[in-house]
């Protein structure tokens, strides 16, 4: 029976099992050695918050493993011998048919002085939510956590955190949060949505080093501005990057992670990448050539399921889509809206911002043929097919806002905005659009 | 604030506390006159009960701590043994010692309490609704921006099945255990409310009246609670003002005022199944003997079930009933929300559930053909098994152990549904319907499920939100009540409350939306 070996018990590692076991009867290994069983590593911060218990992050029961024949081996893989078709760990070695490196990111860390103190740490792994609760189990151990970087996880730290009270300095490298990612109306937006909640916002400010006391631990930073914090706690979140330090000498050709073509295959055969360790030799469409996003794992490992089981399919993902959540308000991102920073010469954005709550909305369109390229939302939840499709069918702008309805997805008894959107729009561009009764005959495309 | 808070919590375990003490203070003493009237209105006829009880009874002081009813059961038993014997069948004694031991303290009790039933309102409701007040009310503050906010739940032992938790558990049981079983004692409960039920009915209350009231001020108490802890979220906000209604409405007030009117008491809401009495003899022969309105409250009640109950639940999802009217889901929904986190989520638990809360509604359905059949072929027994007894049964493990003590005793360890999951069988005659004919389904939202587990997490009737979310798939079950908590408590935005066209509804997944395989052909084939 053919052996399949999985490194990484991630989302991508998880779901290409699934599906390889789905289509298949094939021997399947996985192996981690950071927990024993799959838990979402998107929810750490819920185990953090008291939202949640560890074993709530689990998605599967503990049998679930056993019944469907998924072996799981806890250990730290520290080479691939391709020759001989194994992988080597402390004491043992396992051999396979097929291998998936599935192994996921680590953070980044930029060579900062004192950046291996006790009380630094970032938020990625199950050791790192443990090593959180030791350094900051509430506001008297910990007095002021610094957060550095301005990303997903640094946002996610601080909001953390502060269910604790505890107080916390937040150091971005950028003049505005994630102006990297968002344009400027919504970046401001979560800029005044962060202050709100108390947590001391640093823009444009550079960490420069971490200052130890007696005893080796973290006891203030001082940064480029010339100003020392003093502080018990430093989240180091500036981005991860792939974890593949392992694989230096195995021959696997590496760039930043794994090189993959479309087929999810490395240079070796039998040897394949999925999930944010793999990095294509070229983005595809607008795409980075590493996706560090949950469901992009989950979709690389449904299609090297295919693969593997002998239907050999590319990896194609669809339209680009994500979302994440700024302590209080959700975002959402349909297609491509670029930031200012980013932007192409052919994008122009329409913005609506609600008067007073934090909700608005931004939309990227074509400046000469109207085309929809994209479609921010804060505050507002969208329906995902609806866009996939509007982006398929190349819809245009005027389209898009007169059935935005739709598209929308709050909760029912919510409060609507489409009305006070297109007059905005129509404000904007002296046109005289109207918003379309919602119909759940386009909804659900039985026409 | 956090003063305010902790003060609230200090006066509201002082009310609690009086509550809680209330029963076993006082006396009571019952004169000739007492007695005599205690006989006539328990139309009792055996001089040999009332000579022994005469000297056990008469002009005697007792304190309100005494167990009464094995007394009178003995001195019951007694009596009938000899009545038996003697074949003396006229003067057999069908009383029952505990409702001869709550009707004895009811007229009978003196002291402070039934002479001062405004400051004990005062003191044990008024300080329990002032305190808690108090302590919910500055969550407005407390709890910042608005957004859905579970911190802490898994921290703290009240809400983690901690120390407060099993206090709360064993207080809850034992007021249910009381309220069913031992009705004597909740007498001196009755003094605190006698002046609402006579305004209300024009009777003093009983101990059913001291529930329904309390039933309805916690409800009113912990919808605040909801109001504050949701405001940012119109779908619960007016789904807990819905519930409130209901049972304040149509459970509390119109049976009470119905009553006042000389009509039968009746809570229009109250559907068969659940409502398992409503073909009881005892209650089709008083609904036809009450005239125009017994008739009325029979069609309605037939309808409801039959008509009202399948349509709403094809157009809505059975939520319309369990998380908009129904008073059991009323309270789950306030009184348990902070426990709603602890229903379990494994697929042993499922089976569980479909085999009790299918099994109950066999149950209730038999016991009811069973009823008709008795009530119209006027014989006792059907195929050698008394109809009686099996009502009686019924009433016992179901009526009161499932739904009363368990029900909700058990909210703080098993979940706020622990009645409805496992129990209810108007909810298993609902999922049905909900389950292979209705509009009704939660949506998820493409592939924007990134598996944080929240949903399963709280939701309440223990469904695994979560691994339908991740495949992209509709929820259809038939457990799901439609409280929108999952919905509300998704940091992404995957899920929605949705009535949409029954085609598709159910759309099992090959391949997440995303993963571009051909998705004209994907759009095509649905």
């Amino acid at each position: 029976m053919e052996h399949i070996v999985i490194i990484g018990n991630g989302i991508a590692g998880v779901t290409a099992a699934r599906h390889i076991r789905k289509l298949s009867d094939k021997k399947i290994t996985i192996i981690s050695a950071e927990s024993e069983y799959f838990f979402s590593r998107t929810a750490l911060m819920y185990v953090y918050m008291g939202h949640m218990k560890f074993e709530h992050t689990q998605p599967y029961e503990n049998w679930f493993w056993k019944k469907n024949r998924i072996d799981l081996v806890n250990g730290y893989v520290n080479n691939v011998d391709h020759a001989n078709k194994k992988v080597d760990l402390e004491n043992s070695s396992i051999s396979y048919d097929k291998l998936i490196i599935a192994t996921g990111s680590k953070p980044n860390k930029f060579g900062w002085p004192g950046q291996d103190l006790k009380g630094v740490q970032g938020l990625y792994s199950k050791q790192d939510l443990e090593q959180l609760q030791k350094n900051a189990p509430d506001n008297k151990t910990c007095k002021r956590a610094v957060i550095v970087g301005g990303g997903l996880i640094g946002i996610e730290m601080a909001e953390m955190l502060r269910t604790r009270k505890i107080p916390v300095t937040f150091l971005v490298r950028e003049t505005s949060f994630w102006n990297g990612v968002l344009p400027k109306g919504e970046s401001e937006l979560i800029n005044e949505h962060i202050l709100d909640h108390h947590i001391d916002l640093r823009l444009n400010t550079n960490l420069v080093e971490i200052i130890a006391d007696e005893n080796g631990r973290a006891k203030a930073i001082t940064t480029d501005k010339g100003e020392t914090i003093e502080c018990t706690v430093v989240g180091l979140t500036a981005g991860v990057s792939p974890n593949v330090d392992f694989l230096k000498e195995s021959g696997i050709e590496l760039g930043r992670g794994v090189k993959v073509n479309r087929y999810l295959e490395t240079n070796i055969k039998d040897i394949y990448a999925i999930g944010d360790c793999a990095e294509q030799h070229k983005g595809i469409g607008n795409r980075r050539p590493i996706e560090a996003v949950w469901y992009t794992g989950r979709m690389m490992g449904e299609t090297l399921a295919q693969t593997i089981c002998g239907n050999r399919i590319e990896y194609k993902p669809g339209h680009w889509f994500n979302s994440a959540k700024f302590l209080d308000v959700e975002y959402q991102t349909y297609g491509w809206v670029f930031s200012e920073r980013n932007k192409q010469d052919y994008e122009a954005h329409f913005h609506w911002r609600h008067a007073t709550e934090n909700i608005c909305i931004t939309v990227a369109y074509h400046k000469d043929t109207k085309e929809f390229l994209g479609i921010n939302t804060f505050g507002i939840r969208m329906r995902h097919e609806v866009f996939n499709k509007w982006l398929t069918q190349k819809k245009d702008i005027e389209f898009v806002l007169q059935h935005l309805k739709d598209a929308n997805f709050d909760p029912e008894f919510y409060k609507q905005y489409e009305a006070e959107i297109i007059a905005k729009y129509n404000a904007e561009f002296n046109s005289n659009l109207s918003a379309k009764k919602k119909s759940l005959k386009r909804i659900f495309n039985i026409a | 604030m956090k003063t305010i808070k902790y003060l609230g919590l200090v006066i509201f375990l002082i009310g609690l506390g009086i509550f809680t003490v209330t029963p076993f203070l006082g006396n009571f003493k019952l004169d000739q006159k007492g007695f005599d009237e205690l006989i006539s209105s328990q139309r009792i006829k055996s001089e040999l009960l009332i000579e022994d009880l005469s000297t056990k009874l008469i002009d005697k002081d007792f304190s309100s701590a005494t167990f009464l009813a094995p007394v009178l059961n003995n001195a019951i038993d007694k009596a009938n043994a000899t009545h038996i014997k003697n074949k003396e069948w006229g003067k057999k004694v069908y009383a029952s010692g505990d409702n001869m031991a709550a009707a004895i303290r009811k007229s009978s009790s003196y002291g402070f309490i039934p002479e001062n039933k405004g400051t004990m309102w005062f003191l044990t409701f008024g300080l329990g609704i002032i305190g808690a007040l108090m302590f919910i009310l500055p969550n407005v503050v407390l709890l910042g921006k608005k957004g859905i906010k579970n911190d802490g739940i898994y921290l703290k032992s009240a809400t983690n099945r901690g120390l407060i938790a099993w206090l709360v558990f064993f207080f809850l049981v034992s007021f249910y255990i009381i309220l069913y079983f031992y009705s004597e004692y909740a007498v001196n409960w009755t003094f605190l409310v006698d002046p609402i039920s006579e305004a209300l009915s024009g009777n003093a209350a009983g101990h059913w009246f001291v529930y329904g009231f309390m039933y309805c001020v916690v409800m009113t108490v912990m919808a605040v609670r909801m109001y504050i802890k949701y405001r940012h979220n119109m779908y619960q906000i007016f789904r807990t003002t819905s519930v409130l209604f209901f049972q304040i409405v149509f459970a509390f007030l119109i049976p009470e005022i119905m009553v006042r009117l000389q009509m039968p008491y009746y809570d229009f809401k109250n559907a068969f199944p659940l409502d398992y009495d409503f073909f009881f003899q005892w209650n089709l022969k008083d609904l036809i003997a009450n005239g125009g309105i017994g008739i009325f409250i029979l069609v309605w009640g037939i309808a409801l079930t039959l008509v009202i109950v399948p349509i709403m639940v094809y157009f809505f999802g059975k939520r319309w009933y369990c998380s908009w009217v129904c008073g059991c889901g009323g309270l789950a929904e306030t009184l348990g929300d902070p426990y709603r986190q602890h229903s379990s989520k494994s697929l042993f638990s499922w089976k569980v559930e479909r085999w009790l809360i299918h099994g109950v509604l066999v149950f209730a359905v038999g016991m009811t053909l069973m009823t008709l059949y008795s009530f119209f072929s006027e014989s006792s027994t059907v195929l050698g098994i008394k109809t009686q007894s099996v009502q009686n049964v019924y009433s016992l493990l179901i009526g009161a152990i499932f739904a009363g003590v368990i029900g909700t005793g058990f909210y703080p360890i098993f979940g706020n549904r622990v009645w409805c999951r496992f129990g209810c069988p108007l909810a298993a005659y609902l999922g049905f319907v909900q389950r292979f004919k209705s509009r009704f389904r939660i949506t998820t939202n493409g592939g924007q499920c990134i598996s944080c587990g929240n949903c399963s997490t709280y939701c309440e009737q223990g469904i695994d939100v979560r691994a339908y979310a991740q495949k992209g798939e509709n929820i259809v079950r038939s457990s799901c009540v439609g409280c929108g908590v999952c919905s509300a408590v998704c940091p992404r935005g995957v899920l929605k409350l949705e009535n949409g066209p029954e085609e598709g509804r159910i759309n099992p997944t090959e391949v997440l939306l995303g993963n571009d395989v051909d998705l004209m052909e994907l759009v095509n084939k649905k």
